[in-house]
This record gives C-alpha cells, sequence and structure tokens, in this order.
C-alpha cells in the first residue's frame, strides 16, 4: 500500500511536468510528436530509477558535503549508457532527440529526486519512486506530443488521419509554449477535482 | 563579419531560449521581477562564456587525442559543477559587490542546461576557439534578452485579471509562445 503510494504520486499529484515545473526543457525540446515524447521520457525514467538505485546503495559512504557533485557522477554515468545504447540501437530516435539526451544530466527532476528523495530512503521505496516519477514523466510528454503531432501534423504515433498538413504552428516551438500552458491548466482543472 | 553573424543567428535566430528550449526553468522560475531577471542574465553570461571557453579547450586537448570523446557529457558537466564553485568563491573575495548581485544565482546555474547545452553545441559545430566563445556570448545575450523582456511582460501580466486555473505558470507560456511566435520572424535573415 505504501509502495503504491510512491509509485502513484509522481503520476497527478506530484506530476514533474505539469504540477513541480522540472524538466521543461526537454518537455519543450523533444515532443514534436508522441514517439519522441514518449522516447524520451523513457530515456529519462531509466537515468532515474538507475540513479535512485544507486544513491539509495551508497548513500551512507557518501560525504554530506560532496553530496551534489558525486550525484551528477552517478547521473552522467547512465545518461552516457544511454546515449551509447540509443546511438547503437535506436539511431533515429537518437537524432530526433539530438541535443536533449546528453542534457538529461542537468535535468532537475533527475537530481531533485536523488536529493529529495533516494538520499534519505530505502532502496525498494527510491526504486518505486524513481519508476512513478519517470511514468509520469514519460504521460506528460507523451501527452504533450500526441497534442501538436494531432494538432500540428494530423497523425497520432506517426499514423496520418489527415489529408495534407496541420495546423504548423503547432510542431514550431511557440506551439510547444502554448500547447503545455493549455495541457498545465487541464491538470490544474483535474486536479482540483479530485481533491 | 562571420563572428557578428553568429552573434546576430544566436541572438535572434536561434534564441536559446525561445527556439532550442535551452534554460526553460530560469526563463520560468527568476522571471517575476526585471531586477531578478538582470541579475540572472549577469551570472549566466559570465559562466557560459568561461564554461565554454575551458570545456572546449579540455575537448580538443584532452579528449580528442585520448579518444575519450564518449566522456563528454561528464567531463562537461563537472567542469562546469566545479567552475561555479571556483567562480563562487573567487567572486567573494575579489569583488563582494558582484558576489552581492549574483551569488544567489551562481548555484542555480549547474543545473542550467543552457550552460552545459552551449558548451556541447559549440563543441558540435566544429568552431574554433575564438567562435565557440563569440557563440556562448551570443547566446548568453539571446539569454538574456528573452529573461529580461519576459520578465517586463510578467511584472504586468500580474496586474491583469486572469481566469484563476491559467494563473501564473500556464499564462506565463502561453505569454511566452507568442514571444517565440514573434522571435520567428527573425527566421531567414542570416
Amino acid at each position: 500500500m505504501n509502495q503504491w503510494k510512491n509509485f502513484s504520486k509522481g503520476l497527478l499529484k506530484e506530476n514533474a511536468v505539469f504540477v513541480m515545473f522540472l524538466g521543461l526543457c526537454p518537455t519543450l525540446g523533444v515532443t514534436t510528436s508522441a514517439i519522441n515524447g514518449l522516447g524520451m521520457g523513457l530515456a529519462t525514467t531509466f537515468v532515474l530509477v538507475m540513479s535512485n538505485l544507486v544513491v539509495a546503495l551508497i548513500k551512507n559512504q557518501i560525504p554530506d558535503k560532496v553530496r551534489i557533485p558525486a550525484f551528477i557522477v552517478i547521473i552522467a554515468t547512465f545518461v552516457t549508457v544511454v546515449e551509447m545504447v540509443m546511438k547503437a540501437y535506436v539511431p533515429a530516435l537518437f537524432d530526433a532527440l539530438g541535443l536533449f539526451i546528453p542534457l538529461i544530466v542537468v535535468n532537475c527532476l533527475v537530481l531533485g529526486r536523488a536529493e529529495a528523495f533516494a538520499s534519505k530512503n530505502k532502496l525498494v521505496s527510491s526504486i518505486v519512486d524513481g519508476l512513478g516519477m519517470g511514468v509520469g514523466f514519460s504521460l506528460a510528454l507523451t501527452a504533450l506530443g500526441a497534442v501538436r503531432e494531432v494538432l500540428g501534423s494530423g497523425s497520432i504515433f506517426g499514423l496520418s488521419f489527415l489529408e495534407g498538413d496541420g495546423m504548423l504552428l503547432f510542431v514550431l516551438p511557440p506551439g510547444a509554449f502554448i500547447a503545455l500552458g493549455y495541457l498545465i491548466v487541464l491538470a490544474n482543472k483535474l486536479k482540483a477535482k479530485t481533491t | 563579419m562571420e563572428y557578428v553573424l553568429i552573434i546576430i543567428a544566436a541572438v535572434f535566430v536561434s534564441n536559446i531560449v525561445l527556439n532550442q528550449f535551452l534554460g526553460i526553468c530560469p526563463f520560468i522560475g527568476v522571471s517575476n521581477k526585471v531586477d531578478t531577471a538582470i541579475g540572472m542574465t549577469g551570472a549566466v553570461t559570465f559562466v557560459m562564456v568561461i564554461a565554454t571557453l575551458f570545456t572546449y579547450l579540455i575537448f580538443q586537448f584532452v579528449l580528442v587525442p585520448f579518444e575519450l570523446e564518449y566522456l563528454r557529457t561528464i567531463t562537461f558537466i563537472l567542469v562546469i559543477a566545479s567552475l561555479v564553485q571556483m567562480v563562487e568563491i573567487m567572486l567573494k573575495k575579489i569583488s563582494p559587490p558582484l558576489y552581492q548581485a549574483l551569488g544567489i544565482f551562481l548555484p542555480l546555474i549547474t543545473t542550467n542546461c543552457a550552460v552545459l547545452g552551449v558548451a556541447v553545441l559549440a563543441v558540435q559545430q566544429d568552431f574554433n576557439l575564438l567562435e565557440s566563445v563569440v557563440f556562448a556570448i551570443g547566446n548568453a545575450i539571446g539569454f538574456g534578452l528573452a529573461l529580461v523582456t519576459f520578465s517586463g511582460i510578467r511584472e504586468q501580466l500580474d496586474m491583469m485579471n486572469v481566469p484563476k486555473q491559467m494563473k501564473g505558470v500556464p499564462i506565463a507560456f502561453i505569454v511566452a509562445g507568442l514571444m517565440a511566435l514573434a522571435f520567428m520572424g527573425f527566421t531567414g535573415i542570416v
């Protein structure tokens, strides 16, 4: 029951994107399509879970003063792993996400969870927390990617349902800001209803 | 002329915040007041230029000769993190007034993806040393321009009658979208 709470809080109540406004750069930068959003979400989830796992394991060995640099090194290690794996197995997605893969290192969400949760909690809770936050982040990115893809290019997950072009604006940078703004409004409404 | 083009491209055409989506956290986080926005811009400019210079040198003269390019991400973030610490300590000694002005923003900059992003982009685009530094300066100006104008708009926005669910961040995003739309007008001038 307790673990379910650790998992589910990342989905809506403390959703990284819609509620905490963490990790906004990749959120806006890669969500030109639902697939890109999902890919970025999964990559970030992997880094979140692994870094939470390692931080929870060795938290007692890290001196308090060099805590943050140590966390950053751990995170950067897993980001490099993701970078190499994606380059080898999904080169198309790797090219689409581009600069934002190395930038997972400075995603405040990952460092935030390591600092605020994994460094204070037990191993299993930390893994579950990372997983929940990652799934919430992936959901948010996929949702934003889907909205932009439907409005902007008239397709969903690459399946086209519209002849010709959609509203090009939503694939371009301004559309990212506007779509995210309205999605946050929607999330606020949902949250107001459930609580 | 080439350097002027790099600066114009970085400031207007592919503005780091409104077009490349780097540094969104400070863009939304510290844009409530014009004063703090200016302070943040100063700190970012300072760190971005020095960090790009150092990471460029380390990449070209340490990582490339030893074929360690895959360590780029780890090396760059460590260089930036230690640089921010060093700058903080040195500023405290050398120029207390400047430290007073920039102090609170410095720790935040380590996780500002604009700094790491510009360092990585400068290396990826095969710039030489001077071009990299000019590129960093241009991006810092672009960041400052977007941040300061945006904070000016947000100060006005506070007094507006905005629907309850849209107050704060959501309306800020929509305003940022309109700003990005305006900046798209610069596309094609370089």
